[in-house]
């Protein structure tokens, strides 16, 4: 009995030192990251390339969920706010619960799933067939060269995606309250921009979509360059990606929420 | 996927980003109406502020004039020290009244100014001497029972 | 001018504390096509990675134009990598570019050639293989055989003074072997260049290289040119080049004896 329990103490005490260990790689990693990043400026196209992946075929998803989750709101909001009497506050209720929370987050979750995923998988892919030692040993550094544009591109993306978000996702909240429901489209509006202020809501809003472009990105590139170049490995990497990425965004969100509501 | 066709989606996607930040400022957020002309600054004292905070309205008529800029507590007169930043295009005279109201019932603190008609006008780093505290709930209901119970009180020795 | 142009001291490398290599010396002159034969996992692609500065040794040296490789700084690597060009065992082609952007890869890197330049010295290297007029297609149009001959086409763009093949013949059909075979001859005696082929093919191989090392459990067992070698007398050799399944390297992977084993399935 008590050699399993030695063992089971060894075994966890292995699993957080290689944690530790993990975490140590990926900080080189994205210091690497940052130090060679000269190329994906003075070589744009390089970034613009990726900026199509990860950027503008994330429209759609975005765009559709932020549609849906406005929609959601404005349902949701108006059913309880109608019970205290102030209906007229569902403009004010979609708009601050989109541009301080649900845009920078959804977005990034969203954006974990569908361009993360990607790009683990096609670093960890090119780790697999070689292509990264063959561009080593073409005197190209392959982290200057691939992962340095993909984490740029995915970091102006994000603060892109998640303004398109919000202000999609207030056009769904409008939708279900002015023409579905009834609300005053004056009251709607007007008392939506006396309450959202730019300063406090809209730039911590595009903060917190910078912040997680950040997290999100160089998780999903360094588990791909990590991944063990195999079938397996880069599957389970791109489960990794989804599930760091997304514990990252929301624990990084109640740490920015309250920083900021001090 | 040649490159013209990518730097043309990645050029919509980046203007369409861009017009929606834009928006979300714009009719979303008070970018316009926030303050992004020059200010003056005036101080004014009082004993008790409720639930005012810095960058809080002050308005005039109902309209939107400054900002409170800093809320400081003077330990020698042990008075809340309101400094407002009002936007240079309006002028006040120097016994306006500066009043705490809320706004809605239980909404956010504000400063109303009333003016008064003084022909000398509030310049930089004046002081208001007229100002009107907030109306503290507990201050309001406890007023309430005072005169509650002296009015029972005067009926029990006028019997 | 060394005569050798790669020369190999000494070395030892472990791997995962395993010790890979254990003192092996080699040496590879100028203009020679150099094979290195051995098992698999005998440790044949390392030694190209510590050639080409991916990995360190543990101790010796591979000095490369005189050079040793571990003690150079990231940039003097680098430039020492530019004259070097390496087939990768798959091909390892960069999937999201055309064949024409490929090759052009190196060029576009390391040169600043206008476009017209690069385009005629693609169009130069993929004739030398045969594939100019597949410029236009993606690395998952080509066969297995034409990846590998668009990956030298990559290989030799620049102009390399080494030429590293990791196992160039795996998995290809009889007449894409000798296509191999033929260019990896012909573009090493027309660039004047040195040509390393690792593999394990004894029949193609003893066909066309200058000389061979026969490497097993990390050491050089043996060395010569394929006329030599054919007739030692070695058993290594013997059994490799014969492709016999038993002698110095064994059929059976460690194990206990069989009749225990058996027994002991029984009772347990």
């Amino acid at each position: 009995m008590l050699n399993r329990l030695n063992r089971t103490l060894r075994g966890i005490g292995h699993r957080v030192i290689d944690r530790i260990w993990r975490l140590g790689r990926a900080s080189r990693f994205f210091l690497s990251t940052l130090v060679l990043s000269g190329e994906s400026f003075r070589r744009l196209h390089l970034t613009i390339r990726e900026m199509y992946f990860t950027g503008v075929l994330s429209l759609i998803i975005i765009m559709v969920s932020a549609l849906f989750v406005g929609m959601v709101l404005g349902l949701q909001g108006y059913n309880t706010l109608q019970k205290y009497g102030s209906s007229d506050a569902i403009g004010v209720l979609v708009a601050l619960s989109l541009v301080r929370e649900l845009g920078p987050v959804v977005t990034a979750l969203l954006f974990a799933g569908r361009a993360g995923t990607a790009i683990t998988a096609e670093i960890g892919l090119m780790k697999a067939t070689e292509q990264l030692s063959a561009m080593e040993m073409m005197a190209v550094n392959p982290i200057a060269r691939v992962v340095a544009p993909r984490f740029w591109a995915g970091v102006i993306s994000m603060p892109f995606l998640a303004a398109l978000f919000s202000m999609v996702g207030v056009f769904g909240g409008y939708l279900v309250a002015v023409p579905l429901i009834g609300v005053d489209e004056g009251a709607f509006w007007s008392q939506m921009q006396s309450s959202v202020d730019f300063h406090e809501d809209i730039v911590n809003g595009v903060i917190k979509s910078c912040v997680f472009g950040v997290v999100c990105t160089i998780i999903a590139l360094f588990e791909g360059y990590d991944a063990p170049p195999t079938a397996e490995g880069v599957s389970r990497a791109t489960t990794r990606t989804v599930v760091n990425s997304s514990l990252a965004v929301l624990g990084l969100d109640f740490v920015l929420t309250s920083f900021m509501l001090n | 996927m040649d490159r013209t066709t990518i730097d043309l989606w990645v050029g919509i996607f980046v203007a369409l980003g861009v017009a929606a930040l834009f928006g979300l400022a714009m009719k979303v957020g008070n970018l316009t109406s926030s303050q992004i002309g020059a200010t003056y600054n005036v101080t004014a004292a009082f004993e008790n502020i409720g639930g005012l905070k810095a960058r809080a309205p002050v308005k005039s008529a109902g309209v939107l004039v400054g900002r409170v800029e800093n809320i400081q507590f003077d330990s020698k007169t042990y008075e809340a020290q309101v400094t407002l930043a009002i936007d240079t295009h309006y002028e006040f005279p120097k016994d306006t009244f500066a009043n705490i109201y809320t706004a809605g019932l239980l909404g956010e603190q504000y400063i109303g100014l009333d003016p008064g008609g003084d022909e000398a006008m509030l310049k930089n780093g004046d002081k208001i001497s007229h100002t009107q505290d907030a109306v503290v709930l507990e201050k309001l209901i406890s007023q309430f029972l005072y005169s509650k119970a002296s009015e029972t009180d005067e009926k029990k020795e006028s019997k | 001018m060394t005569e050798n142009i790669v020369e190999i001291n000494n070395l030892s490398f472990a791997y995962n504390n395993r010790l890979l290599h254990k003192g092996i010396n080699m040496r590879f002159p100028r203009g020679k096509v150099v094979a290195i034969m051995g098992g698999s996992g005998s440790g044949k692609t390392t030694i190209l990675r510590l050639i080409g500065g991916q990995l360190k040794p543990s101790a010796g040296e591979v000095r490369v134009d005189g050079k040793v490789v571990h003690k150079q700084s990231r940039q003097e690597i680098y430039r020492l990598r530019r004259k070097m060009g390496m087939l990768f065992q798959f091909g390892a082609l960069f999937t999201d570019l055309s064949v024409f952007d490929n090759v052009a890869f190196p060029m576009r890197e390391h040169t600043d050639l206008p476009e017209s330049v690069i385009r005629d010295l693609v169009l130069l290297k993929l004739n030398a293989v045969g594939l100019r007029g597949a410029r236009d297609l993606m690395p998952s149009e080509l066969s297995g055989g034409m990846s590998r001959r668009v990956a030298l086409a990559r290989a030799v763009a620049l102009d390399p003074a080494i030429i590293m093949y990791d196992e160039p013949f795996a998995g290809l059909d009889p007449i894409s072997m000798g296509v191999i075979v033929n260019l990896i001859r012909s573009l090493n005696d027309a660039l004047g260049a040195t040509s390393i082929v690792v593999t394990h093919d004894v029949h193609e191989t003893f066909a066309f290289v200058d000389y061979i090392y026969f490497v097993s459990d990390g050491v050089v067992v043996a060395e010569g040119t394929p006329d030599d070698l054919s007739k030692s007398d070695l058993p290594f050799v013997h059994q490799f080049v014969h492709g016999e399944a038993d002698g110095p390297v064994p059929f059976h992977y460690a194990a206990p004896d069989y009749r225990q084993d058996l027994l002991r399935g029984a009772n347990a």
